[in-house]
């Protein structure tokens, strides 16, 4: 494992991992509000929204990722929805993790007392206004390690990119590794996925002691 | 003063309230007491708009209003929840705050200095920075009380006041509403325990079961 070979290869994993991380933030920043509006659907008192959503949910739920990422990228052209590649997977990944972020939330949105709802109805704050000012808050606080733990899975998740040809990190090395027949890529890169998730790790726990002033 | 004509409310075939009048006069506090289970709660959930009356007419001051309707423009009742329903997120100045800046568009600076005001009234002096868990259960309800005086109510509504203290505390509660009533806070107690409700009520209303409501002048 020389240093020489080491620096010879580098570049071509962190070019690697720059992809895993672009849709490793995409991803969060469509999925997060995308599983709060599913969430409160799935807890509204209509019906037929409701079937919907349980359905959107079982769906993403219910096949695995890579299956999504294949019908996303070839499936939908066979309808008329072309995507580039990575449009592709950027909106498989939105869709898949805002349907185990709207469960993780519906759980925190039915943990809230319904006192705090009458409570705010009886000072008069309208609809948004108490899932803005009382209830989000609580729920974020009440989520977090779960929602922890889907961030951390994206990391790795965004791996089952390959499929549809995207050059992520775990590529990357493959690529070398069967080029120069050596496992120093693949643990190159399993050094990078650890240090990726421990800046998550760090960053999670940094949010969660903000959450900590109240009980 | 508030005047409530002819109220019903049944939940499915079961009647719990039949046709009951509520009178409650200016700076003067009602106690509606009475057994666990005979209604007193639903008939506090139907004033507050908590609960939907089936039937029955609400006035205020002679002039008619809906409890229900969320989008008047005057705060009529105020209510002080028996667990409190403090907002456990919020320290105790933004808990009270919160409602005059969002619904009364009160600036900030105008709601902080009305919120001190309560404070200093309620005994709470320098408590505004503290959260709901950090205070005792006699202060959590007076928090609550100055959130609810701070939409600046006509009427204050209270849900088993008593309840969720200290038994010993009960005497203090006594105090702070004969406060209040003395500032000229017209109150409305709902509390199953009758000496307190004699030593607080100018007027009390029995509902003692369903078609048999009182409502005896003290």
């Amino acid at each position: 494992m020389s240093i020489s070979y080491i620096s010879e290869i580098l570049p071509s994993l962190f070019q690697g991992a720059g992809l895993t991380l672009q849709l490793f933030f995409w991803t969060l920043i469509g999925s997060l509000p995308l599983g709060i509006v599913v969430s409160l659907g799935l807890t509204s008192k209509i019906k037929p929204l409701r079937w919907l959503l349980d359905l959107y949910v079982w769906l993403m739920r219910g096949t695995p990722l890579l299956l999504q990422l294949i019908f996303v990228f070839y499936g939908l052209p066979l309808v008329g929805i072309v995507f580039q590649r990575y449009d592709a997977a950027i909106f498989a990944f939105i869709l898949n993790y805002g349907a185990y972020f709207a469960e993780i939330f519906r759980g925190g949105l039915q943990s809230i007392d319904n006192g705090q709802y009458e409570s705010a109805q009886v000072l008069r704050l309208s609809y948004w206004q108490t899932i803005r000012k009382i209830v989000i808050p609580q729920v974020v606080k009440i989520v977090l390690p779960s929602v922890g733990n889907e961030v951390i899975n994206l990391v790795k998740d965004s791996s089952l990119v390959y499929v549809i040809g995207l050059g992520d990190l775990l590529r990357a090395g493959n690529v070398a590794t069967s080029r120069d027949v050596t496992l120093v890529p693949y643990i190159l890169v399993g050094a990078i996925y650890l240090l990726l998730v421990g800046v998550c790790t760090y960053v999670l726990h940094k949010v969660e002691q903000r959450y900590s002033y109240y009980q | 003063m508030l005047e409530i004509k002819n109220l019903k409310k049944s939940f499915g075939s079961r009647v719990i309230l039949d046709n009951v009048n509520v009178t409650i006069k200016d700076q003067e506090v009602l106690s509606i007491v009475g057994p666990s289970g005979a209604g007193k709660t639903t008939l506090l959930r139907c004033i507050t708009g908590l609960e939907q009356a089936d039937s029955g007419e609400f006035t205020i001051d002679g002039k008619s209003f809906d409890p229900n309707a969320t989008d008047t423009s005057e705060s009529v009742i105020g209510v002080v929840f028996q667990d409190f329903n403090l907002f456990p997120h919020l320290s105790v100045m933004d808990n009270i705050i919160l409602a005059p800046t969002m619904v009364l568009k009160q600036s900030k600076q105008v709601a902080t200095a009305d919120a001190k005001k309560l404070l200093d009234q309620l005994g709470l002096i320098g408590k505004g920075d503290l959260y709901p868990y950090q205070l005792s259960g006699g202060q959590k309800q007076r928090v609550a009380i100055a959130r609810a005086l701070a939409m600046k109510p006509k009427i204050l509504c209270y849900d088993e006041p008593t309840s969720a203290l200290d038994p010993n505390l009960r005497k203090e509660v006594e105090r702070l509403i004969s406060g209040l009533k003395q500032d000229g806070m017209t109150q409305l107690v709902v509390t199953h325990d009758m000496d307190f409700a004699r030593n607080i009520a100018d007027d009390i209303l029995e509902v003692s079961s369903l078609d048999k409501l009182n409502q005896t002048a003290d």
